[in-house]
């Protein structure tokens, strides 16, 4: 299993200076892959912008989105940005994870409606599956109901998972290949996993997710719950995702201190 | 710290004890409307597991408990006048007003303060620091918050009625009998050495039938006394205000808000058919006292028993959920012989597999074993191993595994030596009939080579035969599937009607009698080479929005032709493929049995009315599957996803099934087969 690192692009506060810094330091440490998550009503950077940035100032780790919350823009453009950052990091190092994402105003500051939302992303994982566009990077996709598993089925290289503890990843991975088997598709799909970590300052961190899933009522509490504070906590987590078959699990900083990166580091190695 | 715990039940009672033993000074009230005599029910059944945590939790009222209680480690089954008994099950049981006397006591000598013929109407007046909503599956806390704990309240399975009576069984015993209104069944445990439960239940149309809708206390008891007189063996039934009653199923998305925290039957349920209610609320306020103790503050305390007992209940809700649909639908298993009624029944939930039952009963393994295999002797195959006679051919044993055409012709052995039958992708009747340029057709690959190399591999080869309908011209697997060719390497489809498949699909066009005719030719065609060639079975395709299976389904057919009449094109085709595949030779149909949408779709009732027809025109087998008539679906998946719709089909239409659906081990294989709930396993090794 690869373990790769989130970009503190959704942290508030984090500037332009600290979050290449992030994506430099990932490069050279033990990481597989730098992503980035997606929130337009929130204190927080573009996804792909971001992504293009750290694409320039690194030479080796993967890029994600993990995920990007594809019906907010249009196929077309969304098409474009991925190739841009695919062509932008040299090619070969993206790889697109499309979910619908989980908040209403997203859609509203976005004019986009909320309704028919994966109706929507279906056609536009069939748009960058078509020879028109022929977007050569891989692709994820995200979510929990039937619906979502099938259209990751469909189109995509494979599942992003949307966090949890291992039991809960596990049972999300039976799901996905099971649909994967559905389908018809040929071997398996590739597994991604995800999980927070804070190190030099916990509460932060928590308070942060508290913050950040607060539209989620008291889920964000159990969320917060679930932030890996500790060398133990997070070395039982990565065992965990690695025995129920994760391909690749991103772990996702709750505090921008490039501290708490060098010390995940320390304990990955 | 104040706790007011509205409820007197078994959670709110044993809470009160843990959270008052873990700090004395804790103020702790119990709230209850009823007298603390009041008695509701009969025995309620404990788990070995449960066990050890009561007694790790307060070692006195352990005590006291394990002293009263019936223990037993069988199950009866009492079907067709016969007795079969499974060893090996670990129960126990106390009668529930005596579990509550005990908790009571306890209660009262470690100085909680209960408070009974209470009634809250108003939560307001609850001014705890903690306020627990221990009050049942109708609770007053959660009533007013439904959105804030996202509940979701529904009736579940048969009408039941909950009876005792003296006389005292050995066994947790399922009772089946026939009677002129239909099926009634009867769950029965023994919970002291004086008497037993005994819930009563049928379908709702059987209920009305037998005029227990209209029917006082007393003519229910004489009547289902006269059910169950061979079982009662001239015992009485005992009534307790025994009502009949729909169960309701209660979930919540989150058991706490603010400071009120749902345990018990509040927080969930679990259909009685697996008897848990008791141990999974005793458990809630094992985990919720513990949470409070070991954290910070209540709210991380509340945050910490949520994310530890959800989990768990969850696991159990899936299992009550199928257990229940089990009992609703147990009269379609009549047809089933003893043993295997039994086998079925033991691992309806899914929580206990053949392997299980072997384990703890190998005596009754073996008999089970013996009988599938249809054997005298004591030692046989497990049911994977066991040869399948399909119509004229034999299949070695009853696993089926998928290779590609390219795969078995290529390598030397087939990909996976040990299968009974291997199973081809879709191979098209013509090339206008193809998924993508890789899909192959009949006309492009050698069968005959191909069989001996499946032959050689100790399996029969099974050709899945088809044509894409709407589902046609896209391109290859490793773009997904769905996704249309555009421009000059596009080419035309034909379908039921003229309705594209998905994002920017083809409009396909609907062919009239002519073209139909000559489709169904080509069918023909196909079938007679795939014959000549000496395949052993024929799948016919009749699934997944291709194109026969687009006639079946009323989401892609609207012709207002003779063929608007959904089955008949589909089995113009079975007809004429039969008439060409030779006898000696078994010929199959994938089916999908059931859409997976909201409404408008086919319904299971319609699959099984179709695999009847299938039976009828000569087909050994279906091979069952769901949905993609439409991209946009809502399915439901998990391990052996499609097993429930296989058992339905095999025993409604009474056809032979093959069934996948992610079954991954042969332990999955062999529980689905000794339940006869499939003919074939198709494993997913990938």
């Amino acid at each position: 299993m690869k373990v790769g690192i989130g970009l503190p692009n959704t942290i508030p506060g984090t500037d332009g200076a600290r979050l290449l810094e992030w994506a430099r330091r990932a490069d050279t440490g033990p990481f597989s892959t730098v992503a980035v998550l997606d929130r337009l009503v929130y204190d927080s950077l573009e996804p792909f912008t971001t992504l293009a940035a750290a694409g320039a100032v690194t030479q080796r780790v993967g890029l994600a989105t993990m995920i990007a919350i594809g019906p907010l823009r249009g196929a077309a453009m969304l098409a474009k940005q991925a190739a841009t950052v695919d062509a932008i990091s040299g090619g070969g190092r993206f790889t697109l994870g499309l979910a619908v994402g989980a908040r209403r105003d997203d859609y509203e500051a976005a004019g986009v409606a909320h309704r028919g939302r994966g109706a929507r992303l279906s056609e536009q994982l069939a748009h960058l599956r078509s020879e028109c566009d022929d977007l050569d990077v891989p692709l994820l996709v995200g979510g929990s109901s039937g619906a979502a598993l099938l259209r990751m089925a469909r189109y995509a290289d494979g599942y992003a998972h949307g966090g949890g503890p291992p039991r809960a990843f596990a049972s999300a991975a039976t799901k996905a290949r099971a649909a994967w088997g559905d389908l018809g598709r040929p071997g398996r799909p590739a597994l991604w996993g995800q999980g927070y970590f804070a190190f030099g300052d916990p509460d932060r961190g928590s308070a942060y997710l508290r913050d950040y899933y607060a539209f989620t009522g008291p889920f964000a509490d159990t969320i917060a719950a679930g932030n890996l504070t500790t060398a133990r906590a997070v070395k039982d987590f990565v065992r965990g995702y690695e025995a129920e078959g994760c391909d690749e699990l991103i772990l996702l900083p709750t505090v921008s201190d490039l501290d708490d990166l060098d010390r995940l580091a320390e304990v990955l190695t | 710290m104040k706790v007011d715990i509205l409820g007197a039940g078994p959670a709110g009672l044993y809470l009160a004890i843990l959270l008052r033993r873990g700090d004395p000074s804790r103020e702790i009230t119990v709230i209850e409307r009823n007298p603390p005599d009041a008695t509701f029910g009969w025995g309620v059944v404990f788990s070995e597991d449960t066990m050890s945590a009561l007694r790790d939790a307060d070692h006195p009222t352990y005590t006291e408990i394990g002293d009263t209680f019936a223990r037993w480690d069988s199950i009866d089954i009492r079907y067709r006048g016969e007795r079969l008994r499974s060893r090996g099950h670990s129960f126990s049981a106390i009668r529930r007003t005596l579990l509550l006397d005990i908790l009571q006591r306890r209660c009262v000598q470690l100085g909680v303060t209960l408070r009974f013929g209470v009634e809250v109407t108003d939560p307001a007046t609850l001014t705890g620091d903690l306020v627990v909503a221990a009050d049942g599956v109708n609770s007053l806390l959660r009533r007013g918050n439904e959105r804030r704990f996202g509940s979701v309240v529904a009736p579940q399975g048969c009408r039941y009625v909950w009876f005792g009576t003296d006389l005292v069984l050995d066994a947790f015993t399922f009772a089946f009998r026939e009677t002129e209104h239909g099926l009634f069944q009867a769950h029965a445990y023994p919970f002291d050495e004086n008497a037993s439960t005994w819930i009563v239940e049928c379908r709702p149309e059987v209920w009305r039938a037998a005029g227990l809708d209209a029917a006082s206390e007393a003519d229910s008891i004489s009547f289902c006394e006269k059910v169950f007189a061979d079982e009662l063996a001239g015992h009485r039934l005992l009534s307790n205000r025994s009502q009949w009653l729909n169960f309701q199923r209660v979930h919540n998305r989150s058991w706490h808000h603010g400071n009120v925290v749902l345990v018990g039957d509040a927080a969930h349920t679990a259909h009685f058919s697996i008897g848990s209610g008791t141990k999974l609320a005793m458990e809630d306020a094992i985990a919720l006292a513990a949470a409070i103790e070991r954290e910070p503050d209540l709210e991380s305390a509340l945050v910490a028993y949520e994310l530890e007992r959800q989990p768990v209940v969850e696991r159990f809700q899936q299992a009550a959920d199928t257990s229940a649909g089990y009992f609703e639908r147990v009269a379609a298993h009549t047809g089933l012989e003893p043993i295997q009624f039994a086998v079925n029944l033991l691992t309806r939930s899914g929580r206990v597999s053949h392997a299980n039952l072997t384990l703890r009963d190998p005596a009754f393994g073996r008999a089970a074993d013996a009988w599938f295999a249809g054997r005298g002797t004591v030692i046989a195959p497990p049911p994977t191993f066991t040869p399948l006679r399909l119509g004229p051919v034999t299949v070695p044993n009853r696993v089926a595994v998928l290779s590609t055409v390219s795969t078995v012709s290529t390598v030397d052995r087939v990909s996976v030596p040990g299968a009974g039958l291997v199973l081809t992708e879709l191979v098209a009747v013509d090339d206008g009939g193809r998924v993508s340029v890789d899909t192959p057709t009949v006309d492009g690959v050698d069968w005959a080579s191909l069989g001996s190399r499946a032959h050689d591999a100790g399996a029969l080869l099974a050709v899945h035969l088809g044509h894409a309908g709407a589902r046609g011209s896209t391109r290859p697997a490793r773009y997904g599937m769905d996704v249309p060719l555009r421009g000059p390497s596009a080419w035309p489809l034909v379908a039921a009607s003229a309705i594209p498949f998905g994002p920017n699909g083809i409009v396909p066009v609907a062919p009239a009698a002519d073209g139909l005719a000559r489709l169904r030719d080509a069918f023909a065609t196909a079938a007679a080479r795939l014959a000549e060639a000496g395949v052993d079975v024929l799948e016919l395709d009749l699934a997944h929005g291709r194109l026969l299976a687009g006639f079946l389904s009323p989401l892609t057919n609207h012709r207002d032709d003779a063929y608007g009449e959904r089955s008949r094109f589909p089995m113009e085709v079975v007809s004429a493929v039969r008439a060409v595949w030779p006898a000696d030779r078994a010929l199959a149909v994938r089916l999908t049995v059931a859409d997976r949408v909201a409404r408008g779709g086919l319904t299971v009732d319609d699959g099984i009315a179709t695999a009847r027809e299938l039976a009828a025109a000569g087909v050994a087998m279906v091979h069952v599957e769901a949905g993609q008539s439409v991209a946009e679906e809502q399915p439901t998946y998990r391990r052996g996803f499609l097993t429930e719709l296989s058992d339905r089909v095999r025993n409604e239409a009474g056809v032979a099934t093959l069934v996948g659906g992610h079954l991954t081990t042969i332990d999955e294989a062999n529980t689905v087969l000794a339940a006869g709930r499939a003919d074939l396993c198709l494993l997913d090794l990938t």
